[in-house]
């Protein structure tokens, strides 16, 4: 390298000094991105919410109703089977058409009460 | 270690970005500053910088294999400077503010005997074409080797040698242009820019 190429490679060096940031960006920058972070979790549910247009992202939400639905299902037989042997102890064997009307009426608006719940919370 | 396996917590993730920002928000604040020249670009351009930096981060940091992540950094602001330009169809609307730059930086002794040398070179590297003034601006004002460039210019480190050399060379010859017709009308030095980026 050439001593004239040498000489201003040492005046670049003093020009070009690194700046030092004023103290109002760091601390404007520091806030925006603890903004940031904090809304990450909520922009992820609001993303969520809107992602629901496009149907190619309803599958994992699908599921979900489904196996919550499943569950849902499985509590409403579990509490008609328990009326109907409530029922059954009550008749002592004979049988009474009102209660098991009376039971199965339950049942569906139990049905009724979990899928609201279901489809609200989804 | 959970970076191996990929699965950094979110907090884990955003203490090390609080970190990459400590350690470089000096750097992208003078790349910026030198690139387009007055400082309320500057700071916007930094702004940005790191916003975006924040976003892809997790990205780039299982992409860069341990390798530093300033060339990143330094690429990005690179490109949102390249934007800047582009949406607003200029060049920098002044020069970098080298009175008060200079001033700045250098004590008074040292401006008696070279505030005319050194203005020079800040006009010079003004003048050079795009690549090579963020070239050096990289090597000079941040520090960094050939291979960072090359890293944040998407080039071979070859091809970063070159741009250097070249640089350098032009700006000596802009420089004893100007030093030699100080009185004069300015010369047209730009010539060697006909070769272009895509030269290098």
């Amino acid at each position: 390298m050439s001593e004239a190429a040498t000489h201003l490679e040492g005046l670049l060096r003093e020009a070009l000094i690194p700046v030092e940031p004023p103290e109002d960006l760091a601390e404007r920058l520091e806030s925006a991105l603890t903004s940031i972070t904090e809304m990450a979790a909520d922009e992820l549910e609001a993303w969520e919410l809107s992602a629901m247009r496009d149907p190619r992202n309803w599958v994992r939400p699908t599921a979900a109703v489904v196996v919550g639905g499943a569950a849902a299902s499985a509590l409403v037989l579990l509490r008609a089977r328990r009326r109907a042997q409530n029922s059954r102890r009550g008749l002592a064997g004979g049988v009474d058409l009102s209660s098991l009307g009376r039971s199965a009426e339950s049942a569906l608006r139990d049905l009724e009460s979990e899928a609201r719940k279901l489809l609200g919370d989804r | 270690m959970s970076e191996q396996t990929g699965t950094k917590s979110k907090a884990q993730l955003d203490a090390e970005f609080s970190e990459l920002y400590k350690a470089h928000l000096r750097d992208v604040y003078s790349y910026a500053y030198y690139r387009v020249g007055d400082h309320h670009d500057a700071e916007d351009l930094t702004e940005q910088t790191f916003l975006q930096a924040y976003r892809h981060f997790e990205r780039a940091q299982r992409e860069s294999h341990g390798r530093p992540l300033r060339p990143w950094l330094i690429r990005i602001a690179h490109n949102l400077a390249a934007n800047l330009y582009r949406d607003r169809s200029r060049k920098p609307a002044s020069s970098i503010d080298e009175t008060t730059t200079i001033a700045a930086l250098h004590t008074t002794e040292q401006l008696v005997e070279g505030r005319d040398e050194l203005s020079r070179v800040l006009e010079g590297v003004q003048l050079l074409p795009d690549d090579r003034r963020e070239a050096l601006i990289m090597r000079f004002a941040l520090g960094m080797d050939n291979r960072e460039i090359a890293r944040a210019l998407g080039r071979s480190d070859g091809a970063t040698k070159v741009l250097i050399h070249r640089a350098i060379k032009q700006l000596e010859e802009i420089v004893g242009d100007r030093a030699g017709v100080a009185s004069g009308p300015r010369p047209s030095s730009n010539g060697a820019s006909a070769e272009g980026p895509g030269g290098e």
